[in-house]
């Protein structure tokens, strides 16, 4: 992207990180199913990398680009660990809906 | 030409807001998982303009390749994909049989039509920002405790989700 580019898009790049980080925190808090909680969070996830690029852009500094792998890495093994627990709770629940997780409650 | 960049990534944008929103209402969860394949690609084409090309195809590789398709996976598991059997409508099979047409058609006017490339000088000036090899220097350097605990972090992961998901049963029988 050329620097005017850049400079007119800025807004549009920081507002649509700043857009799908709420659309995943909605998703987070709406849906019931484990899985698309799940997928809401990667949604989030995302939406921090994107905004890291843009600055690490804006600045012309690569240490926003090596911080997206590190949440690259850390949200692969979130999700390994993630989906073996709900996978783990389907074998005794055979449910992933979260309202039926409830055991614990006081 | 930014007129041309503005038109591209705002339509991309609205791209991937359609496809989270998408993403977060729809019942199927399959659909689900493969709109958030489109919101990670559209934002890796946002990474290419952004002088992050390493990233951008660490971001198809990793992010859209690897761990959605283990999404799909568990998805498919735990059967949360039945919404009912679909039958193929009746228009699809003459599009794709189309596009594929189209695609071969496309493939073989390029051969036919590339120019022979010249080989350039390796090039010596500064390192490009976001390239490989920007990456690899600042992860190895500044970045090399992160990088390594990452790894442990990784092995990690991968033995905590062998361990949870292990059959008990065989280990009471010993």
């Amino acid at each position: 992207m050329s620097n005017e580019g850049f400079v007119t898009l800025y807004p549009v790049i920081i507002g649509l990180s700043v857009m799908l980080f709420s659309l995943g925190v909605i998703g987070v808090l709406v849906r019931r199913n484990a899985i698309i909680i799940f997928m809401s969070v990667e949604l989030m996830l995302n939406a921090a990398n994107l905004a890291f690029i843009a600055f690490a852009r804006a600045f012309n500094q690569i240490d926003g680009q090596v911080f997206v792998f590190f949440v690259m890495v850390v949200a692969a093994a979130e999700v390994a660990v993630g989906l073996a627990l709900i996978v783990a709770i389907f074998r005794t629940k055979h449910s992933i809906n979260v309202d039926d997780i409830n055991q614990l409650k006081g | 030409m930014p007129g041309l960049e503005i038109i591209v990534f705002g339509a991309l944008a609205l791209i991937a807001v359609a496809a989270a929103v998408m993403m977060i209402t729809t019942r199927n969860a399959v659909h689900s998982a493969l709109f958030l394949v489109v919101v990670m690609a559209s934002l890796s084409v946002f990474f290419l303009g952004l002088w992050a090309p390493f990233v951008a195809m660490v971001q198809v590789a990793v992010y859209a390749g690897a761990i959605m398709v283990l999404f799909l996976f568990v998805i498919m598991l735990l059967g949360a994909e039945r919404t009912g059997a679909r039958m193929l409508r009746s228009w699809q099979t003459p599009l794709a049989i189309g596009l594929a047409v189209t695609v071969v058609l496309l493939g073989a006017l390029l051969l036919l039509n590339t120019a022979p490339i010249e080989v350039a000088d390796r090039p010596t000036a500064e390192i490009v920002m976001g390239s490989a090899e920007a990456i690899g220097l600042a992860l190895y350097s500044v970045w090399l405790f992160p990088f390594e605990a990452v790894s442990v972090l990784l092995l990690v992961a991968m033995i905590g989700a062998v361990v949870m998901t292990r059959d008990e049963r065989k280990n009471k029988s010993a």
